[in-house]
Order: structure tokens, then sequence, then C-alpha cells
């Protein structure tokens, strides 16, 4: 029972921190609470196709089909960070003054909302479909351990949303002022993070050069199955030991959504 | 028994120096075979996956910066390296008591 409730703590954190920083991030934006949910559901709709299909996405793409599709995945939820992050820029100071005076609409709101569901969709699509997977697994051995499996992955399941809530509530906590601040930083690392895997997984497939591999390696100074390691790794992309291609697909991402920032955070229009 | 054993054996001598350097690994009852693979340093491995149980595996290193999923009965590809000499420990996640191993480069 602790095993499986251990693996799927694993496979739900990731989604859950990226959902707990998303919804500190549009604190304030309208209807924002539904189109969370509707991303939920979706991506656990999507969790579900995608186990269902594993067996033929595995041979897709000469064997690399789960590797490009979850690179893929990982792609769009990087262009939705950065519209994400751009938007926010542009319109944090008005979110800000929103949380007091209620009634106004923000212009692009609807569009920002779309980007939120797609963002969340796709983070419980990713870590969902290996844990609809491995419950599948325990479903259909069967035998009497099956039953205990079952509530061991829900009792990690609650685990894993208990994290993201925690970060939630602590990110409310923050205070206006630094409040966009810290959730842009965090959206943008959280951005260059998937950059990082989605190179190590075409790495993996043998779709790109590893260039230096590992770059380094601080698996004894800090393992990245530890609690610390795996934290750190949702949230900021921290691997122990990275490949060339890895640090520069990080870098690449964590520069071109600053400067897209900048660009747009010059105060051009005023409210 | 020991005679296919042998036979897959000299048969993974003869695939390790094919154009793409091949390995295999067999998933059965949650365990990998062999447990321990030998491979040679400074080479980009292919490593074939078979997994014979009906459940779905993860094939996850920590040491190897590797994971895939492999649904039942099917066979998944990924590649590896090239390693310095060493230890690389996998596993297989969703059977993490039973399916353990190591990559051996030398």
């Amino acid at each position: 029972m602790l095993g499986s409730a251990i693996i799927v703590f694993r496979e739900t954190l990731e989604a859950a921190l990226i959902i707990g920083i998303i919804a500190a991030a549009t604190r304030g934006v309208a209807g924002r609470n539904h189109w969370m949910i509707a991303g939920i559901v979706m991506g656990l709709a999507g969790s579900a196709a995608v186990a269902a299909a594993a067996g033929s996405i595995v041979g897709m793409a000469s064997g690399f089909g789960q590797e490009l599709f979850n690179a893929g995945v990982l792609g769009i939820a990087i262009l939705m960070l950065a519209w994400h992050n751009i938007w926010m820029s542009a319109h944090g100071k008005e979110l800000g003054n929103r949380a007091r005076e209620t009634g106004r609409e923000i212009s692009d709101g609807k569009r920002e909302c779309s980007v939120l569901f797609a963002i969340i969709a796709l983070a419980v699509l990713r870590e969902g479909s290996e844990t609809v997977l491995f419950l599948y697994g325990i479903a259909t051995a069967g035998g009497e351990s099956a039953y205990t499996m079952f509530i061991g992955g829900l009792l990690g399941l609650i685990g894993g949303i208990a994290v993201g809530l925690a970060l939630y509530v602590g990110l409310l906590r923050i205070p206006l002022r630094w409040f966009f601040g810290v959730t842009s930083l965090l959206v943008l690392l959280l951005a260059a993070g998937m950059a990082s895997q989605a190179a190590r997984l075409l790495v993996q497939a043998d779709l790109l050069p590893s260039l230096a591999a590992p770059l380094w390696d601080t698996s004894n100074f800090l393992p990245p199955d530890s609690i610390i390691g795996t934290l750190l790794h949702s949230l900021v992309g921290y691997d122990a030991r990275p490949s060339g291609m890895q640090m520069l697909f990080y870098a690449v991402v964590l520069v071109s959504i600053s400067i897209g920032m900048k660009l747009t955070s010059k105060p051009q229009r005023s409210f | 028994m020991k005679k296919l054993l042998l036979l897959s054996l000299m048969l993974q001598t003869c695939l390790v120096y094919a154009a793409d350097t091949e390995f295999n690994l067999v998933i059965r009852e949650h365990r990998f075979e062999p447990a321990e693979l030998i491979v040679p340093t400074g080479k980009k491995i292919k490593l074939l996956i078979e997994n014979k149980d009906s459940t779905p595996e993860e094939f996850e290193s920590y040491a190897l910066a590797r994971e895939k999923v492999i649904p039942g009965n099917s066979t998944a590809t990924l590649y590896i390296g090239p390693l310095k000499p060493g230890r690389y420990p996998f596993f297989g996640e969703f059977h993490e008591s039973t399916a353990k191993g190591v990559v051996i480069a030398q």
C-alpha cells in the first residue's frame, strides 16, 4: 500500500505544484476557478485516452512516440507559460488593483483563461497518464493486494494535492507588492525546467545530441530522489546529472521569456 | 533453459558489434533479466527493453537520467550513454521492490 502511495504521490506532485503556482499566479482573473476545474477534468480525460493508447504510442515514430508526444506536450506547455508570464507583466498591476475593486473587465482576460485551462490540462495529462497506467496495471493484475494498493494510490493522490494546495496557500500570503514578481519568477523557472525535461527526452530518443553528458554530477550532494531533489526538480527543473543540451534548452527558454517580459512591462497604457 | 540462456548470451555478444551498439533487457514477473547489464564505455547504446508481463512498467534511472513507460507485452527502445566507467542503477518504478538492475560500463 505504501509503495503505491509513494508512486502516485510522486506522479501527482508535479502536476499539483504546477496547478498551485498557476492558481496563485492567476489570482484575480475573472472566471478562473471554472477554467481550472475544466482543465483538470480535460487533463484526466486525456490521461485515460493516452493510457489506453499507450501501446500504440510507444510503437510510433520508430519506437520513440512516447518521447515525441511528451516533448510536444512540454513544448506547448512552455509556450502557454511564456504567454501567461508576458501577459502578466503587462496586466499584473491591473489585477492587483482588481483584487479590491470588482466588476472591471480586463482586456484579454478571456484569452488568459484559455491559456490557464491549457496549462493545467497539459500538466494533468503528462503526469496523469502514467498514474492511470499504473493503477490500471494493479486493477488487471487482481489478487487480494489490488484493493489495498488502490487505496494506497488514492492516499498518494490526496498527498500530492495537499502539497499543491499548501504551496497555493503559502503563495497567497505573499504581500501584493511582491506577489506578481514571485509568481512570475516561479512560472519562468517552471517553463525553463520543462524545456530541460523536453531536451532530455529528445536526447533519450537520439533525436538530439546530448552535447556533454553529464555536464556535472551533484547526485551525492543533492540526490534527485530525495524530497528536496524531487521538489526542486518539479519547481525549477533540478537535475543531478544534466546534459549540455538540457542546459542549453533551459537557458534559451529562460532568456527568451525574460526578454518578452521586459519588453511588455514598460508602462505604455494607464488604467 | 540453460541452453536458451547461453544462446541469448551468444546472440547478445553478436549484436554488440551491430551498427548501433544494441543491448536487450527483458522484464518478466516484474524483474529485469539480466539484472546486471555490462556495456562498453564511451559509446552510445541502444537499449531494447521487452516487457513480457501483461502489466505496464516504467524503466527509470536517476544515474542514467532516463525514464520510459513500457506497456504490457511490448518492447520499448531508448538510448543511453556514452558512459564513463561505473555502475548505473535502474529500476522499474511500478514494481520497485523486485524490478531492480544495474548497467555496468567497463
